[in-house]
């Protein structure tokens, strides 16, 4: 079963090719069920495979399928461990459901073939990734996903816009990959290899505290690329210029968490060097805060969820950073779900909308959607951290093993709860926008429920976002900790932070809960009541500050004016002074120089053949004259 | 008096002088043909009386791809001034400028 892993990239890829040839000439549905099926089936697959897993008995296992560069240990080889079966399942089962719903949503798109060939080509660069058994792997999953995504991004390219989004994210992905690619450098040049099995067993062995410092900090900017992190996250809120579906899929469940997986991948790697631990949690607990309060103030249904996203996988590099990187894999695990079911349910507003994204216009949607909106009811209590839905379970193991980390952690701990108040404020905020209240609506809009081909994947990710909070209780009894329990296998070496003992994890859970609620509640006061034209107006209070955080702090600007604009200069002057003028002008002056002597040099032929004729004497008697008169002398 | 060697030359220095003046002075294409026939055949007749001279077989052997060149010059030649006969009704060399520079 596990020696045929492969299957599980295959099936995806598989579909992919076949409908990047056949796609576009399918009626409707049948592109879309091909591409739910191969990724479905991949599912099924991987769950079979992963049953030793389930069971306890099962061991990694690496699979060699050919070899590529030996020389550098970086072969088509396979890893199914316990880690890389949680990433496979995440991948393939949210992903199956979200390509279900693209059925439905993407409805009469002219390039329907073209948007499942994408979707699937994706799922099977993601499942590259998540299985690799070595760093030159690893990169090529890395950078499938990437051009996965900007095609994705970039689906409606006709808009400037979309384009525009691919393009940024894009070059944004890149800066961090050149960061992550002088990290493989490095490991390259201490282990000689670039195999996990090497590289990640007792690195200790092969570098100092200072390497693997440089190594992770440098792996680092690579994941802050991919997973939205301080400095380079500013990708991630213009990539909603993609289909819902792609916003649900590539920049909330999956790929998005590449980064947060390479760190608990690498996890032997950042124990030998607390400097660049603290740095991946303390970057983190920053961008969660930054973000939350960035999206406390956006309009857009789903820039509201693309800074939520940013917000939590800021909690899962404050995990990965403590040292749990269970509750780290854990909350990725549970954000999948619940951010996904966020993510559709906001397609499926849009969708009943006819394309409008503005929470000024939506409102009073409760009755109208019902499906939607309990749906995404369970989404919102999920991700503000109301037991016993997932995120509870997931974001309070997060802030309870920092608290008990003591020392800097601490302040980490308390960005991490005000992040957490901020969540349940925009996040109310959201819903009460969405589908509390008045209508306010433009005219001529007629919402409806969407067809159950998209609420069903609403249903099956909101019950996995309220119950799957309940694999990984700290509790005995039927509610232990399963998934810690099933990822053990993975981090046997490493040394993992805990939950502190005692009472506190539960005075810490009570306080966040009070935390949760207070927001939520606060919210909910706040617009309670309001009458439709209070609230439109209100959204963009013209104040400095409102106008500073709602543009994300102006980071776009600086960064366009910081880094952009001398970019275009520098390539403004390439273009119009080095490569028009001097490189050209050289060139110019070389054909004109020769032109000039050619045109003195052109007289001479006459044209009359008895003149060359004569010439052709004269010569030949001159060489006579100088051949004899030398012999002579 | 005995005809030696140097007579020959004498004969041969004569012919080509006469062929390359018909080649500077006269323009009419065919004329000029037979001059460039008349220098070649003073080539070779230099060949071969220089080559008993020294005796050297090697002097015969050159008029031997003299003559094959030359046979096979005036082919094209002859076959470029039809074409350009036919086309100008001239077979004046003077006419022909249209690579003046």
């Amino acid at each position: 079963m596990i020696d045929y892993i492969w299957i599980v990239i295959a099936l995806p890829l598989a579909g992919a090719v076949f409908l990047h040839f056949f796609g576009s000439r399918m009626r409707e549905p049948v592109a879309g069920v091909i591409a739910s099926s191969t990724i479905g089936l991949a599912f099924v697959y991987a769950l079979i495979a992963a049953a030793d897993f389930f069971s306890g008995s099962g061991e990694a296992e690496t699979v060699h399928l050919f070899d590529w560069i030996p020389g550098l240990g970086a072969n088509a080889e396979l890893l199914w461990d316990p880690l890389a079966a949680v990433m496979t399942l995440t991948v393939t089962g949210v992903g199956a459901l979200i390509h279900l719903y693209s059925i439905g949503y993407m409805h009469g798109d002219p390039r329907y073939g073209r948007f499942f060939t994408s979707l699937n080509f994706f799922a099977a660069s993601m499942l590259i990734l998540v299985l690799a058994d070595n760093f030159g792997l690893l990169f090529v999953g890395w950078e499938l996903v990437g051009l996965s995504s900007y095609l994705l991004i970039s689906f409606w390219f006709t808009k400037p816009s979309a384009a525009a989004a691919g393009k940024k994210a894009f070059v944004v992905n890149r800066i961090g990959d050149v960061g992550f690619l002088i990290g493989l450098m490095l490991i390259l040049a201490n282990f000689n290899t670039l195999t996990y099995g090497t590289v990640l067993e007792d690195p200790a062995r092969f570098v100092t505290a200072g390497t693997a410092t440089a190594i992770t900090l440098m792996l680092l900017l690579g994941a802050a690329g991919k997973s939205a992190q301080i400095p380079l996250y500013f990708w991630l809120p213009d990539a909603m210029e993609g289909p819902t579906p792609v916003s649900a899929l590539i920049h909330a469940a999956t790929m998005v968490t590449a980064g947060v997986y390479m760190v608990a991948r690498t996890a032997a790697l950042f124990e030998l060097s607390a400097f660049a631990a603290g740095t991946v949690a303390t970057v983190g607990a920053f961008t969660a805060l930054f973000a939350a309060t960035i999206a406390l103030m956006q309009r857009d249904i789903k820039r509201v969820l693309a800074f939520s996203t940013i917000s939590q996988l800021g909690y899962m590099f404050l995990a990965v950073g403590t040292g749990a990187y269970v509750a780290g894999i854990f909350h990725l695990f549970t954000h999948a779900f619940f951010k996904a079911l966020l993510f559709l349910g906001s397609g499926s507003v849009i969708h009943a909308l006819d394309g409008e994204q503005d929470l000024a216009k939506m409102g009073g949607l409760r009755k109208i959607m019902p499906v939607t909106h309990l749906t995404m009811a369970v989404g919102w209590l999920a991700i503000i951290g109301i037991p016993p839905l997932a995120g509870f379970w997931s974001k309070d193991e997060i802030l309870a093993v920092a608290f008990g980390e003591g020392g800097w952690y601490t302040f980490l701990w308390v960005i991490g709860i005000i992040t957490a108040l901020l969540t349940a404020v925009y996040m109310t905020r959201w819903m009460y926008l969405t589908f509390w209240g008045e209508a306010r609506w433009d005219d001529g809009a007629h919402p409806h429920e969407s067809p159950p081909v998209m609420t069903v994947p609403l249903v099956a990710l909101a019950v996995g976002s309220a119950g799957f909070g309940l694999l990984n209780t700290p509790f005995h009894g039927p509610f232990k900790p399963a998934f810690e329990h099933f990822l053990e296998p993975s981090f046997e070496a490493i040394e993992m932070a805990h939950l502190p003992s005692g009472g506190t994890p539960w005075m810490l859970a009570a306080l966040s809960i009070a935390v949760a609620a207070g927001g939520a509640l606060f919210a909910y006061r706040k617009y309670q009541g309001a009458a439709a034209f209070e609230i439109a107006p209100a959204m963009p209070r013209r104040t400095a500050v409102w106008r500073w955080v709602s543009s994300g702090y102006y980071a776009d600007d600086i960064i366009g004016n910081l880094i952009v604009l001398p970019g275009k200069l520098v390539a403004a002057w390439t273009a119009f002074v080095l490569d028009s003028e001097i490189i050209d002008g050289s060139v110019r002056a070389i054909g004109g120089g020769v032109r000039r002597i050619s045109g003195g040099l052109r007289p001479i032929q006459t044209g009359f053949v008895r003149n060359y004729a004569a010439v052709t004497f004269a010569g030949v008697i001159g060489l006579l004259v100088w051949f004899v008169s030398r012999g002579a002398g | 008096m005995e005809v030696t060697a140097g007579w020959y030359l004498a004969l041969g220095a004569v012919l080509f002088v006469i062929g390359a003046s018909g080649m500077l002075l006269r323009r009419n294409a065919l004329v000029m043909f037979m001059s460039i026939e008349l220098m070649l055949n003073a080539v070779n007749l230099t060949f071969v009386a220089i080559g008993r001279h020294v005796g050297d077989l090697n002097g015969q052997v050159a008029v031997f791809f003299v003559m094959v060149v030359a046979a096979a010059e005036v082919v094209v030649g002859l076959a470029i001034m039809i074409a350009v006969f036919r086309r100008r009704a001239s077979a004046s060399v003077d006419d022909l400028v249209s690579l003046k520079g």
